[in-house]
């Protein structure tokens, strides 16, 4: 029942196959924004990660559904909602954050965040339900869509993505600092709750990007599943990050051809192969860590700086 | 080094502490004790310019609180960190060294710059003795093994002043003799001055130049033999004090005053990610 959904099924001639792929001006473009959005979640995410802010980066998930979903039912791109919501909500995150302690970490936020949450859930329900004739449109918005994504997107989502990423190249390393020694960085001179702002804007950006391709609930396929693989294999930062890429534009290639050729949602394959890496890195931390340092420096001189 | 002169603290609206008058000399090894909560951790906050003076004035290393920072070498109070933090010793160490400054994280840099780094990096470790674990997630070292990255950490940029703040807190006995004797060690060897804060005085007292007793309206300075005293701490605290000697040379103070709750909570154990 699979494989006759598009134009000739998959052959075991890769050649065959990628040439039938790419034949499709949709697909490239799929290709395209999902590397894209792979770069910049997987990069983002690792700082995420590090900074143990997931929570933070589900919410503006969350948040950018209304967004979505609301630019819609006005008239404009669900793309300019995905961004416009996600940066708001992570200046407010923000702005909830710097009213509390000077210690980092969500404990004492997390009601107020879950509230803001559901509520921004709820908001999208009812943007959607307003849109009368968009009930398709929904499962997108909620778990990702390849299809019908424009050369103008394409090219909006790498503008975003490169000035993100320029931004964090330069906040990377002072970022890193406050991250896992605030103290020690803010006695320094690092401006750690700015950068701490920063960040978050960052992490808005990029989860409305990532929300573009694996829509607002499976965002953590590309921006944590990678992160997190990629610092239980190698506890190196730039390792780390360049590992995270790797994952993440692995999954979105693996899970963009098989959608192609499977009835199935791309969300799901795209989620599931990142699963997959991650449940890896924990038997490979297991099998290193129970074999002493030999293996675990092999790897790491394999994984390199 | 580092000269108070009729200082004072307010947080919150309160006077933590006022008319705090001190030196510190050139290579001096100094601690900085009192009872919980007094603000020995804020008095070297306002040495490094963390927390303002509200009367008095200070100079550190010539200069105004928080102009000399490069200078300065600072080991906040501190938690040990997350077991799950999967960045290596060697990489908290390397951030000491230029963490502040814009860029990518831990670059590998351009040819001399980046082997200069690496060997003074190296070499720091070595002298604290941590380069046998400096490469393992951070998160997986024992509390006396951290501490020893993190006073590499701050070493690593060569300061004139090293500020440790209750460095020997959280850890075990033969740890606290094996850190406080690799102070010392810094400080005599690398001609390193060292502010210490510490609550318990007997594991650095054999190595002490000077103390400085921290108490509500001010503090008394001088040696240890001097200002650990029944007269000294019950003129400073107002309540009687009796400092006892036990026969191995240890300091008993008994009836230092209570700390006010509201400055313990770090002692409550809450993790601090």
């Amino acid at each position: 029942m699979s494989a006759t959904t598009a134009a000739g099924g998959w052959s075991w001639n890769v050649v065959t196959d990628v040439h039938q792929l790419f034949a499709y001006p949709f697909m490239v473009n799929a290709f395209l924004a999902g590397t894209i959005v792979a770069v910049a979640a997987a990069v983002v995410g690792w700082f995420m990660v590090l900074r143990r802010q997931t929570f933070a980066g589900h919410t503006l998930a969350l948040i950018g559904f209304p967004g979505a979903a609301g630019a819609t039912l006005v008239g404009i791109s669900a793309a300019a909602g995905y961004f416009g919501f996600a940066i708001l909500g992570a200046l407010v995150v923000a702005a909830t954050r710097a009213s509390g302690t000077a210690y980092r970490g969500f404990s004492e936020e997390s009601a107020v965040v879950g509230t803001v949450q559901a509520f921004a859930l709820a908001a999208g329900f009812l943007f959607v339900a307003l849109y009368k004739g968009f009930l398709n449109g929904v499962n997108s918005l909620l778990f990702g869509t390849f299809l019908g994504i424009t050369v103008g997107q394409v090219w909006a989502l790498l503008l975003v993505a490169v000035v993100a990423l320029i931004v964090l190249g330069l906040i990377g390393r002072p970022l890193l600092f406050a991250s896992v020694d605030p103290d020690v960085a803010a006695a320094r001179g690092v401006q750690v709750r700015l950068l701490g702002v920063l960040f978050l804007v960052l992490l808005g950006v990029a989860v409305a990007e990532a929300s573009q391709i694996t829509g607002s609930l499976l965002v953590f396929a590309l921006l944590v599943m990678p992160a997190a693989a990629a610092q239980r294999f190698t506890p190196r930062p730039v390792a780390g990050l360049v590992l995270s890429v790797v994952i993440a534009v692995t999954v979105t290639w693996l899970g963009l051809v098989v959608a192609y050729y499977s009835p199935y949602p791309m969300g799901f394959y795209i989620t599931t192969f990142a699963f997959a890496v991650y449940l890896a890195s924990f038997v490979v931390r297991y099998l290193v860590d129970r074999h002493g340092s030999a293996p675990a420096r092999a790897l790491h001189a394999r994984v390199g700086t | 080094m580092i000269t108070f002169d009729r200082a004072a603290v307010q947080l919150g609206g309160r006077v933590l502490w006022s008319d705090v008058t001190l030196s510190v000399g050139s290579g001096e090894f100094v601690a900085v004790l009192g009872p919980n909560g007094v603000g020995k951790s804020t008095l070297v906050r306002a040495a490094l310019g963390l927390v303002p003076l509200s009367a008095g004035s200070a100079l550190v290393l010539g200069h105004p609180p928080g102009r000399s920072g490069r200078d300065i070498g600072y080991l906040p109070q501190r938690r040990s960190f997350e077991t799950g933090l999967r960045v290596r010793g060697v990489d908290i160490v390397r951030l000491g060294l230029d963490g502040e400054r814009f860029g990518i994280p831990l670059p590998r840099g351009r040819g001399g710059s980046r082997r200069t780094a690496a060997a003074r990096v190296a070499e720091v470790l070595e002298l604290v003795g941590a380069t046998d674990y400096a490469e393992r997630p951070v998160g997986q070292v024992s509390g006396g093994e951290q501490q020893r990255l993190l006073i590499a950490q701050a070493l690593v940029r060569r300061p004139d002043l090293l500020i440790l703040d209750e460095p020997l807190d959280s850890l075990d006995l033969p740890n606290q003799a094996a850190v406080a004797a690799l102070i010392e060690q810094i400080c005599t060897e690398q001609g390193v001055t060292v502010v210490i804060v510490a609550h318990d005085v007997n594991p650095i007292l054999s190595y002490l130049d000077r103390v400085v007793y921290l108490g509500r309206g001010g503090a008394v300075s001088g040696p240890a033999e001097d200002v650990i005293t029944s007269e000294t701490l019950s003129r400073l605290y107002q309540v009687p004090i009796e400092v006892l000697r036990a026969s191995d040379g240890r300091l008993v103070v008994v009836g230092q005053p209570e700390a006010p709750a509201h400055h313990s909570d770090r002692h409550t154990g809450r993790p601090r990610p």
